[in-house]
């Protein structure tokens, strides 16, 4: 059992230095993000109601959005990284070497998770200088951290998915796109009462909504209601899924 | 010519392959391949592209199972034991798996690290010099030359030790420099005792590199035998004079000056 977990810190800091290396990645998971906040809140913000009352700056409305769009753009690397490990062989000389299997894909996946976090501290400090303020307590903030991590493992099992299945670089990315415009189809950026029927039952009932209304509540230190079980049950069956997919992919692409 | 010019009682071989058969849906690629190679021999499987060679490597390797029939490595069999068998091969593939990314040092460290030898970063210091690649160390391996990563490639099979080296088309899309220090290479290992199992389409490569060949063709091997032996199954060499010409990889390694 200890080789499983020093062969996947080894492996982890590996694509750790791929992260750190390849600035592009550190930029635009985190740069585009931070331009869209800037973007919502000083552009569109002035127009945009999200009827929560004087004082709410629509900052503080507009982050959970951007933290979720910050994850669905980040994992796109992993997808990447990975495919590049299947297409050079360097999968093929791990898993001809006498190191636990199960470590490959996992310093991906963890990976991910640090390069995610960092993205995500970076965006939070941004929206805290442009005016986001919140009284939560640690336990609040636990919650959003609990919530960002899980919802993290999901979306990056889907890019080992993706990563394992693609064709080509392109394609390795590609699987993103969808994931960074359902936020639009939501509450993150704007209330879904204004929206017309259809569109409105689509963000209503689709995961970002929930996840994005729990979030904001946590650290608005609002009562949580139904939503929070709504979000964690879709982050948790998300993960789940993903991480099947995943597996069934890996073996697929490493035997026949 | 079945006679094990090395192989003493008390030794398994190093690799022993018997009747083996791989399918990709209707497509039988191996069909009864035969295979054994002594421990310390270089072998060289010869044949055309599609020949199934590749497929042989990664069933030795553990990266493919078989449909049929039965491969050791060392006397652990891949199907049944595969951990056993990582613990004994090194496989270096059809394209250099080095780390783009990482610098050679850092290369050779990971894989130190993954086979829990006790000194990697030591151990790294001397493979880049055995290679002639203590310059490039610290470069990252994306600005190296397509013989320097093949070295580098090699190398990085080699940390650990492993008995029996895989090298499946090693010269393949290298020039001709290149291709002359990879040999030198092959033949060092030998010198020291490592098995090598070598695929190739290039015959002047089995010819030099190996002390036996296996010719497959069609998913079996159809012939066998040191080199002295498939030149016997040929009709006698008659006597001709001919002016002999350079060929033209004698006149590019005279021009740029490293024909030894």
């Amino acid at each position: 059992m200890s080789t499983v977990l020093t062969d996947t810190v080894v492996l982890t800091r590996r694509s750790l230095r791929h992260v750190l290396r390849s600035p592009d990645t550190i930029i635009t998971t985190a740069i585009t993000p931070i331009a869209m906040l800037l973007l919502f809140v000083y552009v569109f913000g002035s127009a945009i109601d999200t009827g929560d009352g004087p004082g709410e700056a629509y900052v503080d409305y507009l982050l959970p959005g951007i933290l979720l769009i910050t994850v669905a753009s980040g994992v796109a690397y992993t997808s990447y990284r990975l495919f590049l490990d299947l297409q050079s062989g360097f999968l093929d000389r791990l898993r001809s070497m006498p190191i636990a299997r199960s470590a490959v894909l996992w310093a991906h996946v963890l990976t991910s998770l640090v390069a995610n976090l960092v993205s995500l501290a970076l965006v939070v400090l941004v929206a805290v200088a442009m005016g986001f303020r919140s009284g939560a307590g640690l336990l609040a903030w636990l919650g959003v951290l609990g919530i960002m991590v899980v919802f993290t493992l999901a979306l990056t099992w889907l890019a080992v998915v993706a990563g394992l299945t693609a064709k080509s670089t392109d394609g390795a990315g590609g699987f993103a796109y969808p994931l960074l415009f359902l936020p639009f189809l939501s509450s993150a950026f704007v209330t879904t009462d204004g929206m017309p029927g259809p569109v409105r039952w689509f963000a209503e009932h689709q995961p970002v909504t929930s996840i994005v209304d729990t979030l904001r509540r946590l650290y608005a230190e609002e009562p949580l209601g139904d939503d929070v079980w709504t979000a964690l049950a879709w982050c948790v069956g998300l993960l789940v899924l993903a991480y099947a997919l995943a597996m069934r992919s890996y073996r697929r692409r490493t035997s026949g | 010519m079945t006679t094990e010019p090395r192989a003493t009682p008390t030794h398994p071989p190093a690799i022993e392959v018997v009747g083996l058969l791989k399918s990709f849906g209707d497509h039988e690629v191996l069909r009864g391949l035969d295979l054994t190679v002594a421990p310390g021999s270089v072998h060289a499987l010869l044949g055309s592209n599609g020949a199934g060679k590749t497929t042989a490597i990664r069933i030795l390797s553990t990266l493919l199972r078989p449909d049929g029939g039965r491969a050791a490595i060392d006397g652990h069999d891949v199907a049944t034991e595969p951990a056993r068998v990582r613990e004994a091969i090194s496989l270096t593939g059809q394209f250099t798996a080095v780390d783009d990314v990482l610098t050679g040092h850092e290369n050779l460290v990971l894989v130190g690290q993954l086979r829990h030898i006790a000194d990697p970063a030591a151990t790294a210091d001397t493979m880049l010099a055995r290679f002639g690649l203590t310059e490039a160390g610290d470069r990252r391996a994306a600005t190296y030359s397509g013989g320097m990563r093949r070295r580098l490639d090699i190398a990085m099979s080699l940390v650990g030790d492993p008995s029996v080296l895989f090298l499946d088309e090693p010269t393949t899309g290298l020039d001709p420099e290149a291709r002359i220090e990879v040999w030198r290479t092959v033949r060092e290992l030998a010198a020291q005792g490592t098995t090598i199992l070598l695929t190739t389409q290039h015959l002047e490569e089995a010819e030099q590199l190996a002390d036996r060949i296996s010719i497959l063709h069609g998913g079996r091997i159809i012939v066998e035998g040191t080199l002295e032996e498939l030149k016997a199954l040929l009709p006698p060499a008659r006597v001709e004079y001919v002016e002999k010409r350079p060929s033209l990889e004698e006149i590019f390694l005279s021009v740029v000056g490293s024909a030894s």
